[in-house]
């Protein structure tokens, strides 16, 4: 059981980065972007074809980030200079990278198992399995949050957070609404990028369809997270999304445990966050019916 | 005398070439002298707030020139733009971001004209600034610079929004019907502080409003669109005199085109 957690955990931390990327576009930009169902395999495409090519992992690492953020970009330039809606925007550009993927790979799955990978590596200084796993992402998890908290609190930052919020009053103050969203889907989709291929390293192998439902996970992830944990400032926003990641994958290790059929998974899923989604519209009609149960007067929520 | 704000020969038709057809601006031509404050009048569909828009770039013409301060700026985007104006809208959510708290907003607004780079947006140093700033307003709002603008009331989000539009001075302040969506005590109270803070600043201001009295009341030029042109321009001496009964009569010798909605002449 506690084997069971902890990979759960280790899982989880690797897809907080890729829920990391889907909070910045889904809740600081407001824009829902579906290509990192994409970008999340073309960061394991890139990362798979480089290692197994001889190039050290780290570096290969990097380069998955980096191809996320092209990925962003296509992203924005489609919706902001040809006027193609976000969601469309989105779909394109994961469709495309479909088949953009298959010719990273030469083929639809790659399998890292005699590969070094970055987690090979941290096993040589001793840190074994699970423990290697978690400790590396936590570190990476929290020098992304750290250096999101202090992106976020720049001018620039700034100019970001004011265009999801409010395009209109961004451009009234000067910003480049256009530049803000590219930038925004950019670094969205390089950290998604940077999760899948993290993700093909922990699991040895990457596979073209390991996308799919990703962002249905990463909202699923997102809204946990709120719900479960948040308060307060954006630092506090950031953490309380990683932890929600982490709590989604126990959430699924255990009911996979009590016998759900891991392909039924996706619907699970998908329940889960049309609940959530819808909970705002019911929740006056929740609360008015608690009111009536519980009348004595104590804040109900 | 230089002028602040020309606007030559604008044209403007929604949606050309089909039934829906509608030729709003009409060879639109205005000028606005350095420290002008016009309020603008019309009927409901008469393009003013059209013409905002064109000046501040939501919106380009079909032909004519927006001229600010002898730079022609009809081909800028409308972010570009921004460095010249200040904005508030009729909708008190527009003109903020919600979730973001006071001091962020104008820690935003502060920096409307110039690079947005790598430096902390939002540093201690300036919050004295937006202290006193705020404590203009009278609002109470001096010590609640972290509360997140989206907790404010319409009225006082609009009041920030004034702020926001003049910390950084603009050459033109454009308000479009800014207090329509308050109630009569604070809409009241939010022109009040407009006119502080126009005259304080000796800005060039254009005001639309539904409002014939507060047309009349508040600053020193009083324009009246009608069907997309300029029907009645009235300034100085003859603007301090009149009187709403006169705007009437003169408006029916003209011959308007719309009728004067209800909300025009209750005010
Ligand atoms: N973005 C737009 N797209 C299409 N039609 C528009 C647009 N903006 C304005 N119009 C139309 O142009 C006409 C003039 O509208 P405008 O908003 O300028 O009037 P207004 O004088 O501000 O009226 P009101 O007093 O009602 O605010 C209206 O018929 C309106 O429907
Ligand atoms: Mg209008």
């Amino acid at each position: 059981m506690i084997n069971i957690i902890l990979g759960a955990v280790s899982l989880g931390l690797l897809w907080a980065i890729m829920t990391t990327g889907v909070f910045l576009t889904y809740r600081v930009l407001d824009y829902a972007d579906l290509s990192v169902e994409g970008s999340i395999v073309m960061g394991a495409a890139i990362v798979a074809k480089l290692i197994t090519g001889g190039v050290n992992p780290i570096i290969a690492t990097v380069c998955a980030f980096a191809g996320g953020l092209a990925a962003g970009v296509v992203t924005g330039l489609l919706n902001t200079k040809l006027k193609i809606p976000s969601l469309l925007a989105g779909i394109l550009t994961m469709i495309a990278l479909y088949s953009v993927n298959i010719r990273i790979m030469g083929k639809a799955n790659i399998t890292l198992l005699k590969s070094e990978t970055v987690f090979t590596m941290v096993e040589t200084i001793g840190l074994k399995g699970n423990t290697g796993v978690i400790i590396v992402a936590v570190v990476i998890n929290a020098a992304i949050a750290a250096a999101l908290y202090w992106f976020f609190g720049t001018e620039l930052g700034c100019a970001v957070r004011a265009t999801g919020d409010n395009r209109k009053m961004a451009r009234a103050q000067g910003i480049n609404t256009d530049t803000m969203k590219i930038l925004a889907l950019a670094l969205s989709n390089g950290l998604v990028a940077l999760s899948g291929a993290l993700i093909a390293q922990d699991q040895s192998y990457a596979d073209v369809s390991m996308g799919q439902g990703a962002i249905v996970i990463g909202l699923a992830s997102v809204i946990i997270g709120e719900v479960i944990f948040y308060r307060g400032n954006f630092l506090n926003r950031l953490i309380s999304v990683v932890l929600g990641a982490v709590v989604y994958r126990i959430i699924i290790a255990l009911v996979i445990e009590m016998g759900m059929k891991p392909t039924d998974l996706k619907l699970f899923t998908a329940i889960t966050v049309a609940i959530c989604l819808a909970l705002p519209t019911f929740q006056p009609q929740i609360k008015a019916k608690l009111a009536k149960i519980l009348p004595q007067k104590k804040e109900v929520k | 005398m230089s002028k602040v704000l020309e606007l030559k020969n604008i044209e403007k038709t929604f949606y050309a070439g089909t039934v829906n057809e509608n030729y709003v601006l009409k060879n639109l031509s205005l000028d606005l002298e350095e420290g002008d404050y016009v309020t603008v009048i019309g009927g409901n569909g008469a393009g003013k707030s059209t013409m905002l828009n064109i000046i501040s770039g939501a919106l380009m013409p079909d032909s004519g020139n927006v001229v600010i301060d002898g730079e022609d700026v009809t081909k800028l985007k409308e972010y570009q733009r921004a460095k010249y104006l200040g904005r508030v809208f009729q909708d008190p959510r527009m003109g903020t971001a919600t979730h973001m708290s006071i001091s962020e907003n104008m820690a935003i607004a502060n920096r409307r004209g110039s690079k947005r780079g790598l430096k902390w947006g939002l540093p201690k140093s300036e919050e004295a600034e937006y202290k006193e700033l705020l404590s203009i307003l009278d609002l109470g709002l001096e010590n609640r610079l972290d509360t997140k603008m989206g907790l404010l009331s319409g009225g006082q989000r609009q009041a920030v929004t004034l702020l926001m539009a003049t910390i950084q001075r603009p050459r033109l302040l454009l308000l479009d019907e800014h207090t329509a969506a308050l109630d009569p005590k604070t809409a009241a109270k939010v022109l009040e502080i407009t006119d502080r803070i126009v005259t304080q600043n000796r800005l060039t201001t254009v005001m639309i409003t539904h409002n014939m009295r507060d047309a009349i009341k508040h600053g020193n030029r009083l324009v009246m669109l009608d069907a997309g042109r300029v029907i009645l321009d009235i300034k100085g001496e003859e603007k301090q005199n009149l009187t709403v009964d006169q705007l009437l009569k003169k408006f029916e010798h003209l011959g308007g085109e719309s009728t004067l909605s209800d909300r025009m002449l209750l005010g």
